[in-house]
């Protein structure tokens, strides 16, 4: 299990100041760009239905379709 | 006696120039509907919509749209995520051909009936041809008979002969913005350099589909202009974008275009472009919502990229196509586009 610890949309820590726009924006139309356990950025890959996002210590996530 | 020309209505004008001759309205008239009140929207879009079912017809014409080859580019579109001279979040990814069969399959089974395959590149190399060539062919082999849209940037005639040959039917080639207003939007290129493709591509008898960005700092003035530029060149299909702010762009805290004004835009584009393709693309979820959406397909649109984008996503596909169905809007059907 990973720890969240880092914000997905912005990579700053979570603890750290406010990340409702970083959730709107997550909720709406983006997908993670920072790995939440280590923020390094991900590469991913946006497909029409549905996104892929590998972090090179952490492995990949995906969308759920 | 006759009515001092500020005593005539912008739409009065259009019902009879647009409506009724399917003549485009002028740079001047665009630019008097954009500065339309807010109460004159609702007669505003129910102009549009009239106009779009006189001259287009009812069907919807859906689309995806899938990114080849993300991040990395070596121009400075200031909106864009996908520059390498920004620090945005976006990192380069190569799709592979198998990946690019599934979004093909992904697309073809929303109903819809164009697929595109976009590159973020100043203009393609071998390999980028060689991997369009290729998973062009791999769809096909997968039975798959979607219509295929490329836009790879800026090409050379040798290379728009070759997606000819490849069986691309459109091209995607946006000038995003007026002409006045490009320098301060991308400088390592022309606007002047962006036309030059766009005619190359329609001199080759391939589709042409050219649209932009609302909300990059353009004035009215400047938007109105740049619907008319688009008018001129007579594309088959103009996406009208809706800016996204993304992080490590120099737009990243430019404002969301607001929904009344992005529709007064919409209809707007359709009393300049009667005939043409108009297509719902990126920053509708934002700009819109979902209300927002229906009011757009009721007011001029009549077409829309359903599911996500290259690097942003979009609403689920099933969404948009339980609105056109609630809409009463039939989406066009590959026979009729071949």
């Amino acid at each position: 299990m990973i720890a969240l610890v880092y914000c997905s949309f912005c990579g700053k820590e979570e603890a750290d100041g406010d990340h409702a726009v970083c959730r709107q924006r997550l909720s709406v139309i983006d997908p993670p760009r920072y790995c939440p356990a280590c923020a390094r950025r991900m590469v991913v890959q946006v497909t029409p239905d549905g996104w892929t996002a590998r972090c090179s210590r952490h492995g990949e996530t995906a969308s759920a379709r | 006696m006759t009515a001092a020309p500020e005593q005539i209505d912008v739409l009065d004008e259009a019902r009879e120039q647009v409506l009724e001759r399917g003549v485009g309205l002028t740079e001047a008239q665009v630019l008097k509907v954009l500065e339309l009140p807010e109460e004159r929207i609702p007669d505003l879009l129910a102009l549009a919509h009239e106009v779009r079912e006189r001259w287009c017809g009812p069907e919807v014409e859906v689309e995806g749209i899938v990114s080849l080859k993300t991040g990395g580019c070596p121009e400075d579109c200031h909106f864009c995520s996908q520059s390498g001279q920004f620090p945005s979040p976006v990192r380069s990814a190569w799709l592979d051909i198998p990946g690019l069969v599934r979004a093909a399959r992904q697309t073809r089974d929303t109903g819809a009936t164009e697929f595109c395959i976009v590159a973020a590149v100043r203009g393609p190399d071998k390999r980028l041809l060689s991997q369009v060539r290729d998973g062009i062919k791999a769809i096909r082999e997968d039975g798959n008979d979607i219509q295929i849209a490329c836009s790879l940037g800026m090409l050379t005639q040798e290379q728009v002969d070759e997606l000819v040959a490849m069986g691309v039917h459109r091209y995607n080639h946006n000038l995003e913005t007026a002409r006045s207003h490009f320098p301060n939007v991308v400088t390592t290129h022309s606007w002047e350099e962006r036309w030059d493709t766009l005619r190359m591509i329609r001199d080759a008898g391939m589709e042409v589909c050219c649209g932009g960005i609302i909300g990059m700092g353009e004035t009215l003035a400047q938007r109105a202009e740049f619907a008319v530029q688009l008018a001129e060149l007579e594309p088959d299909e103009v996406p009208l974008n809706f800016l996204i702010p993304n992080p490590g762009t120099p737009y990243e805290n430019y404002p969301v275009v607001e929904g009344a004004e992005a529709l007064r835009t919409v209809g707007a584009f359709r009393l300049a472009l009667p005939r043409t393709i108009l297509r719902f693309a990126g920053g509708r979820e934002l700009t819109f919502g979902d209300l927002g959406a229906k009011q757009g397909m009721l007011g001029g649109i009549n077409a829309i990229i359903v599911g996500n984008y290259l690097t942003n996503l979009g609403r689920p596909a099933q969404q948009d196509l339980d609105m056109l169905e609630e809409l009463s809007m039939p989406i066009k059907a590959l026979s009729q586009t071949l």
